[in-house]
C-alpha cells in the first residue's frame, strides 16, 4: 500500500503491485487466524478483533460479511465478482449499506479466507469495514458526474483511504470513526452526521480547501456535527486530519462504549475546547511531513481517469420522442435521473426499493445485469449510494430509455429515487444481533401501501429512514418521517419522528408521540401523509409544511384513535 | 435434567443455543449426557429454570474446550400444543429464519 506517512511520497494510489500483495498478505494472514481458531490455538475472544478486521461479523442466523466498497464506486468486474461469490458461497444476494458497501448474510467462517481471496483477485477486500478504525470513507453517490460538483470527492476520500488503512495511530481508535466528503453546494453523504464531515470547495483563485465539521452522529445519543475550521488548504488536509484523530484519541473515552465515540468528547469538552486543541495539535503537526504535495493529488487525480465523453448535447430528439411515446418511462427519468456535468449524459439512479421489496437487497443476477448495464452504458463503472441504491454515472441521454427497458424488464425500474418508497431499512432483527425490533417488514408494507407510483410522485420528496435498534443503522433520526423499532416486553413497537433532516440544512427528528404498533406504524404514516397534503402550499416539500405548521397537527392525527 | 414436552405445557422452560464455529450454524443442545448438538429446536433439550444453569456452563465448557460453537446462552420458550415456540421474536428468529425471506434458513427445510 503506498501508505501517506511523514517522509515518504505517496504518488499513486492505484492498485499496483504493491497493493496487490498487501491484499494478498491480509488474505493468508486471515487464514492462519482462522486455522488456528478452529484448531482451538486462539480463543474467541482473541479471534473476535481479528475477524472483526477482516469485516467478518456473527449475525443471528450465520457469519455476515461486510465487503468494503471505497467511497462506494464499483467496477462492474467487481460487482460481477459479488455477485458470483453470492451466489457460490451465500444465498444467491446481498444487501447494500448505508456505508455503500456490501453485506454477504449467510457466509461460513471456514469459507471466508477463499472469498476473501477472491475478492482480492479484484482489488477488493473488506478491510475498514469493522473494528475501531477508521471506516470506509464515504461520498456523493453522483461524484464526478453531478452538474453542481465543485470538487471532485473521491480523489481526497482515497487520499485518506491510503492514509488510513496502516496508520498504526488508528488501528485502535476509542471506537469507530466515519468520515463522509461532499465536493458540492449540495449534501448527499449526511455530512453532518458523521463524525468528520468535511465539504471540499474553491476560493476564488479556484484553489481547493476544506470545511471541517466534527462530532457529528447517529445512534444512542445523536449529535450534529460542529464546524471546528471554514478553510483548510488542501495541502494540509491530511494535516488536520489527523491532528482531530490525535485530540481524539488522546481524550476520546475507552471505559464507556456509549460515550467512546468522538461527537461525546466533542459535546463535553466543548466546540471551543475541542477545536482549540485540534489548532494546537495542527500547528505541531504543519510542515514537510504532512504535506500534501499537489503532485500527490495530481497523481492520484490522474489515476482515477476519466470517462471520454462524446460531445453530445442535451435533450436528444430519440430521447424526447422516448418520454413523449412512454409516460413510465418519461416518470422514471422525472424521478430517478439527474443533470449530468457534461452535455447528453445523465446520472440514473437504479431503485433497490421495489414496492414491497428489501431495502437494499439484490440478487446475484440483478448485480449481473447491472455490470452488463454498466458496460452498455455507463464505462463499466457504477456506484453504491448510502440510501442503499446503484447509480450509473455517465449514460447517454439517447441511451436512457434502452437502459430502462432492461430495468424495467428485471424489478429494477422503480421511480422513486428520494420519495417515499425509497426507504432506508437497517436488516434489524430479521438478520441483526443487536436489533430489538424489525425494520424491514415495516419498509415492505409502507412501501406497498404506497406503490402508485404516481402517488408517491404527488407527494414529492419525502425519505423514510427505519432502525431497529437506537444504533441508527437505518438513520432514522435524520429521516424526514424516522422509525425507530422498541422492545417493550418482548413486542415490537415503533417510536415515530418528524423533521429529521440529513442535507445542508441538517436537523434530528422530534418524536411524535407513544410508540405504536408495527400495523398502527403504517396507518399512522398514511395518516402524516394525508395532514401534509391537506396542509401544503404550492411547491413545499414535506419538512416544509411542518415547519410551518408545527407537529400538532400531525400528532393530532395519528393519535386522535389513542 | 432435561423434560420432554408432555411434561411442560405452557410453562416457560429454557433450551441452550450457540453458533456453531465453523459455519455460524444455529445449534441447540440436544437432549442426553453427551453434550450433543442439534440443528432443530424440535430436537433441542428443554430444561426448568433451575437445572439451567449446571448444563449452560457443561454446555459452554464443551463448545469453547472443543472448539465447536460460540456465543452459547439459555432463552425461554413456551410448549403450547406440542409447539415449541420462543418468548422473545429475536428467539422465534433465529429458531426459523427471517421473517422476510421464508424459502431461507431452518424454515426453508421444513
Amino acid at each position: 500500500m503506498n501508505h501517506i506517512a511523514p517522509g515518504r511520497n505517496a504518488g499513486v494510489y492505484s492498485y499496483d503491485d504493491i497493493d496487490r500483495r498487501f491484499v494478498a498478505e491480509r488474505v493468508e494472514q486471515f487464514r492462519a487466524q482462522v486455522e488456528r481458531r478452529l484448531s482451538g490455538e486462539l480463543t474467541e475472544d482473541e479471534f473476535k478483533p481479528l475477524r472483526l478486521m477482516n469485516g467478518l461479523y456473527l449475525q443471528l442466523h450465520a457469519y455476515m460479511l461486510r465487503v468494503a466498497v471505497p467511497y462506494g464506486v464499483l467496477t462492474s468486474r467487481q460487482l460481477r465478482k459479488l455477485a458470483e461469490i453470492g451466489r457460490k458461497y451465500d444465498k444467491g444476494y446481498g444487501h447494500f449499506t448505508t456505508r455503500q458497501n456490501l453485506q454477504f448474510n449467510w457466509i461460513k467462517l471456514e469459507d471466508t479466507p477463499a472469498i476473501l481471496h477472491e475478492l482480492a483477485e479484484v482489488d477488493m477486500h473488506a478491510l475498514q469495514t469493522s473494528g475501531n478504525c477508521v471506516r470506509n470513507v464515504t461520498t456523493d453517490q453522483f461524484v464526478g458526474a453531478a452538474r453542481d460538483e465543485v470538487v471532485d470527492g473521491r480523489v481526497y476520500a482515497e487520499i485518506l483511504r491510503q492514509w488510513t488503512t496502516l496508520h498504526p495511530e488508528f488501528t485502535f481508535l476509542p471506537r469507530k470513526f466515519k468520515i463522509a466528503i461532499m465536493g458540492s453546494d449540495a449534501d448527499r453523504a449526511a455530512i453532518r452526521v458523521h463524525d468528520v464531515g468535511v465539504f471540499a470547495k474553491r476560493n476564488e483563485r479556484g484553489e481547493v480547501g476544506f470545511t471541517f465539521y466534527v462530532g457529528g452522529g447517529l445512534g444512542r445519543s445523536p449529535f450534529i456535527g460542529k464546524l471546528i475550521r471554514d478553510w483548510v488548504p488542501e495541502e494540509d488536509f491530511v494535516a488536520y486530519l489527523e491532528a482531530i484523530l490525535r485530540v481524539y484519541n488522546q481524550y476520546g473515552r475507552r471505559d464507556n462504549i456509549y460515550k467512546a465515540r468522538i461527537k461525546i468528547l466533542v459535546h463535553e469538552l466543548g466546540q471551543e475546547k475541542f477545536t482549540r486543541e485540534v489548532e494546537e495539535e495542527f500547528a505541531r503537526l504543519r510542515g514537510p511531513k504532512y504535506r500534501l504535495a499537489p503532485e500527490i493529488v495530481d497523481e492520484i487525480r490522474r489515476r482515477f481517469g476519466g470517462p471520454a465523453f462524446e460531445t453530445l448535447t442535451d435533450e436528444p430528439e430519440s430521447f424526447q420522442a422516448a418520454k413523449a411515446a412512454n409516460p413510465d418511462f418519461a416518470r422514471w427519468v422525472a424521478v430517478n435521473v439527474l443533470a449530468h456535468k457534461v452535455p447528453g449524459y445523465a446520472a440514473a439512479t437504479i431503485s433497490l426499493k421495489p414496492a414491497g421489496g428489501i431495502p437494499g437487497d439484490a440478487t446475484s443476477e440483478q448485480m449481473e445485469l447491472v455490470a452488463d448495464l454498466a458496460d452498455a452504458h455507463s464505462f463499466g463503472e457504477l456506484r453504491v449510494s448510502h440510501v442503499q441504491n446503484l447509480v450509473l454515472a455517465h449514460v447517454r441521454q439517447d441511451a436512457l430509455f434502452t437502459l430502462w427497458t432492461a430495468l424495467e424488464a428485471n424489478g429494477l425500474g422503480t421511480p422513486n429515487a428520494g420519495l417515499i418508497g425509497d426507504i432506508i431499512a437497517c436488516p434489524g432483527l430479521d438478520y441483526c444481533a443487536l436489533a430489538n425490533a424489525r425494520s424491514i417488514p415495516l419498509a415492505q408494507a409502507i412501501s406497498a401501501r404506497f406503490a402508485d407510483p404516481a402517488r408517491q410522485q404527488a407527494i414529492g420528496e419525502l425519505g423514510i429512514k427505519i432502525s431497529g435498534c437506537i444504533n441508527a443503522c437505518g438513520h432514522h433520526h435524520v429521516g424526514a418521517i424516522g422509525i425507530l423499532g422498541v422492545d417493550k416486553k418482548g413486542e415490537e413497537f415503533y417510536q415515530i419522528t418528524v423533521g429529521g433532516d440529513p442535507t445542508l440544512t441538517t436537523a434530528i427528528g422530534d418524536i411524535l408521540g407513544p410508540a405504536v404498533t408495527a400495523d398502527e406504524t403504517v396507518d399512522a404514516i398514511e395518516a402524516i401523509v394525508e395532514v401534509y397534503l391537506s396542509n401544503r402550499h404550492d411547491g413545499e416539500r414535506f419538512i416544509d409544511t411542518l415547519k410551518r405548521v408545527g407537529h400538532g397537527p400531525f400528532k393530532e392525527r395519528v393519535y386522535a384513535a389513542h | 435434567m432435561a423434560l420432554n414436552d408432555q411434561s411442560s405445557n405452557e410453562a416457560v422452560l429454557k433450551a441452550i443455543t450457540a453458533n456453531r464455529l465453523r459455519d455460524g450454524e444455529v445449534i441447540f443442545l440436544a437432549p442426553g449426557p453427551d453434550l450433543r448438538w442439534v440443528e432443530r429446536l424440535d430436537d433441542a433439550a428443554l430444561f426448568e429454570d433451575a437445572a439451567t444453569d449446571a448444563a449452560l456452563a457443561a454446555a459452554k465448557a464443551q463448545a469453547e474446550g472443543e472448539q465447536f460453537a460460540v456465543d452459547v446462552y439459555a432463552f425461554d420458550l413456551r410448549v403450547a400444543d406440542g409447539q415449541r415456540v420462543p418468548v422473545k421474536t429475536r428467539e422465534r428468529i433465529r429458531a426459523l429464519g427471517p421473517t422476510v425471506r421464508i424459502d431461507l434458513g431452518k424454515q426453508a427445510a421444513a
